[in-house]
């Protein structure tokens, strides 16, 4: 099962690198992992997928907070979250196939960002998922290049249940 | 201290430091990058500098002043070459978690990454083996990068921290100021374990039919050994110990059945099989221990106490883990023991084993045995000295023969299993020990990996008692072959090409004796004993076929213990 997990990691030299390191000497899987600045200065967050089984998992969170530079770590698994993911994708068009490009674009509610006389770039962002299902409708027209930023994920706020007298 | 504005260089800046840490002793060999370190070392009287052979010599030597002393082992070095040559001894601290600080140069900042002469990125190379890693880019930050490298060796699971020391920034000036408070936000250790837990343990433990205490190196670690000692004799329970935690319970106590795992005890394995609670206690469930991790233990109840979280169930799931400091924890349990277990029908049962497969040898052929030296120097020493012994089939031997009373007295290379850890190990701990005898025990393979360290054991003139166990064979690779690689000895005969081991302590300005007979034993162990001059070397030339047993095969179940030579032909 993919976890994805989130880390608030110290701005420090090498600090990324033995986060990184840990999964490969210890033989963890890497399924994409992001890194970007908080709102707090010396601060990053890291978002890292990966699998196992519940063991395996384990290991890894523990792993992870044993580390000096790590502030903290969540397995986003356990808590409602939202997650996103960008996609840039470069595709080559022929005549007649690029008005059926900017309809699928549009129905992923994606951007067109760059185009010339041969081929077509999009945005596309959402969960996983969702760009995992543009990349499968894509392929049939040949997908230049393609890159992603992998997944970035945040914990969501509480759900306040509000009682129906109350309102 | 206040912060003075007066200004003083990177060299200054780091020697106030480890004035500060009390560092007695640096183990250090000095080269390009480090020569303004060494500037100022020149004029330094408040801690002595070892000069090694070797780096890897001066790892060895500061692990073993650590395990003998419990302070951090302080190592410097130069960059490049220098600093690779410390790695296998960074990651033998690494997996048996000794406090290490590690220095070593590095040059100038401007040109790392330049391929410049003697460069080597030794953080990244050392990252997967050190607790954590300072490269100092900064003057500024060199005194809270060196509080911070001691304070991170020594506290929760200790282990070794590198710190890289650009030519600049020792050169460079800045004021100092060191800080005694220590802040680091993504690192605080837990100490005191959740007393619930604790709790439960001792109602569990209370109640148990056939208890067993599986203990470790954490314990010698903790400084646990007399809370242990305490703990079970009160509750009169049977205890067992891992490679690392010989020395951690007396030897020679009615309560210790000795080593457990592949080469354990048959009693004590046996123990591990038939237990309905076991209780680990700063062990780590390390495969030469598990053997396979299935059916260890697997009808027990498991109570895990370990200062590392990330021990807890990595490889044997258990049912209380407590985590946190296991002196602290002995102490609180020892409080809320709700009674004593009723277990005398259980230790009859161990009785039984022990009489059923005692630890035995062959000597009726008159022929000298590793067994035969060991058990000899046991007694003679009474289980007060300290053995550093090497990496194989002596080692093993060490471990099943010697009773050791104290802890801190066997220093063995144990996770990373490093042949030619003991030479320098032993001379570490002749650092920190002066009122013990120190033997270092080594096969005639392993001694030859840093042998060039007898110098400095005799330039220091230190009481070392160098044995050599020659078997003319890589003895373990060589049990191994016989047993599971169809007798094909493929390049573990040293016989042919060894030295004259005599002559090679003799050049290095040692004392050397050299014996094939077990009559010669006791009284060279008591020529050993009686110089105290300096180091001294006896080689032991033993049987080249004899096996360590019992023994548990890689991967096989602990209940699969092998108690004899599988072919009785080959007996000798």
């Amino acid at each position: 099962m993919k976890h994805t997990i989130s880390i608030l990691l110290e701005n420090r030299f090498g600090a990324f690198d033995r986060v990184a390191n840990l999964f490969s000497g210890k033989g963890f899987n890497l399924h994409s992992i992001t890194i970007g600045e908080t709102e707090i200065k010396d601060v990053m967050r890291m978002t890292i997928v990966t699998s196992g089984n519940d063991q395996i998992v384990e290991q890894v969170l523990k792993q992870l907070n044993r580390l000096v530079d790590t502030l903290k770590v969540v397995d986003l698994s356990d808590h409602a979250r939202t997650e996103r993911e960008l996609a840039l994708i470069s595709i080559n068009y022929q005549k007649g196939t690029l008005e059926e490009l900017k309809n699928i674009c549009d129905i992923f509610r994606g951007k067109v960002v760059d185009i010339n006389n041969k081929s077509i770039m999009m945005e596309i962002t959402g969960p996983p998922a969702k760009i995992n299902a543009a990349v499968n409708v894509l392929m049939p027209f040949g997908i230049k290049e393609m890159a992603r930023t992998g997944t970035v994920a945040l914990k969501r706020g509480e759900q306040i249940n509000i009682q129906k007298n109350e309102v | 201290m206040s912060s003075s504005k007066k200004f003083i260089n990177g060299a200054e800046i780091f020697f106030e430091c480890l004035r500060r840490e009390n560092v007695e002793y640096i183990f250090g060999y000095p080269g390009g990058s480090t020569l303004k370190i060494y500037e100022r070392l020149y004029d330094i009287d408040f801690l002595k500098h070892i000069l090694v052979r070797h780096e890897q010599g001066a790892t060895h030597m500061a692990e073993g002043y650590a395990r003998a002393s419990g302070k951090v082992g302080v190592v410097l070095v130069t960059s490049g070459p220098g600093a690779t040559n410390t790695v296998t001894g960074i990651a033998n601290a690494y997996m048996d978690s000794s406090p290490l600080v590690v220095f070593t140069g590095q040059v100038p900042t401007n040109l790392i990454g330049n391929d410049a002469f003697q460069e080597a990125d030794i953080v990244g190379i050392t990252r997967p083996i050190t607790k954590h890693s300072f490269l100092v880019r900064d003057v500024k930050d060199l005194a809270p990068s060196i509080r911070k490298a001691f304070y991170i060796a020594q506290s929760g699971r200790p282990g070794p921290v590198l710190v890289d020391l650009p030519k600049n920034v020792i050169n460079a000036l800045c004021s100092f100021e060191y800080s005694e408070k220590i802040e680091i936000r993504g690192y605080k250790p837990t100490y005191s374990g959740h007393i619930n837990q604790i709790k439960k343990a001792a109602k569990v433990i209370s109640q148990a039919k056939r208890p067993l205490l599986y203990v470790g190196g954490g314990i010698i670690m903790s400084g646990a050994s007399q809370e242990l000692r305490s703990f079970a004799i009160e509750n009169n329970l049977p205890v067992t110990m891992t490679l690392q935690g010989l020395g951690a319970f007396p030897g020679t106590s009615e309560l210790s059945l000795g080593m457990l795992g592949m080469h354990g005890m048959y009693w004590a394995n046996q123990a591990i099989n038939h237990c309905d609670v076991l209780v680990a206690l700063g062990a780590r469930f390390d495969d030469r221990v598990t053997g396979k991790v299935e059916t260890f233990a697997k009808d027990a109840f498991k109570i895990h106490v370990d200062i590392d979280p990330s021990c807890i169930d990595k490889n044997v799931k258990v049912d209380i883990p407590i985590v946190g400091d296991v002196r602290l924890i002995l102490s609180e349990l020892r409080k809320v023991m709700p009674g004593k277990p009723d277990i005398d029908k259980w230790w009859e049962e161990i009785k039984t084993w022990q009489k059923e497969c005692p630890l035995t040898y062959d000597m009726n052929d008159g022929r000298l045995r590793t067994e035969y030296v060991i058990e000899r120097l046991s007694e003679k020493t009474r289980g007060e000295a300290i053995i550093v012994s090497d990496v194989g089939q002596h080692q093993m031997w060490v471990a099943q023969h010697y009773k050791f009373n104290h802890p801190r007295s066997h220093i063995s290379s144990g996770g990373l299993g490093t042949m030619g850890f003991s030479v320098p190990a032993s001379i570490g701990a002749a650092f920190a020990v002066k009122d013990r005898p120190i033997f270092s025990v080594s096969g005639d393979g392993g001694f030859q990996m840093n042998l060039q360290e007898l110098i400095t054991a005799n330039y220091y003139k230190l009481p070392i008692k160098f044995i050599v166990i020659n078997n003319s064979f890589l003895g373990m690779v060589r049990q191994w072959q016989e047993l599971f690689f169809d007798e094909k000895y493929s390049f573990t005969n040293l016989g042919e090409s060894n030295p004259d081991f005599v002559k090679v302590a003799e050049a290095f300005g040692l004392k050397a004796y050299s014996t094939d007979r077990p009559q010669d034993v006791d009284d060279l162990i008591d020529t050993m004993l009686d110089y105290n001059d300096g180091p001294i070397f006896v080689e032991f030339k033993v049987v080249k076929e004899d096996m360590v047993f019992p023994m548990v095969p890689s991967g096989a179940s602990i209940s699969e213990m092998i108690v004899k030579r599988l072919n009785p032909q080959r007996m000798v």
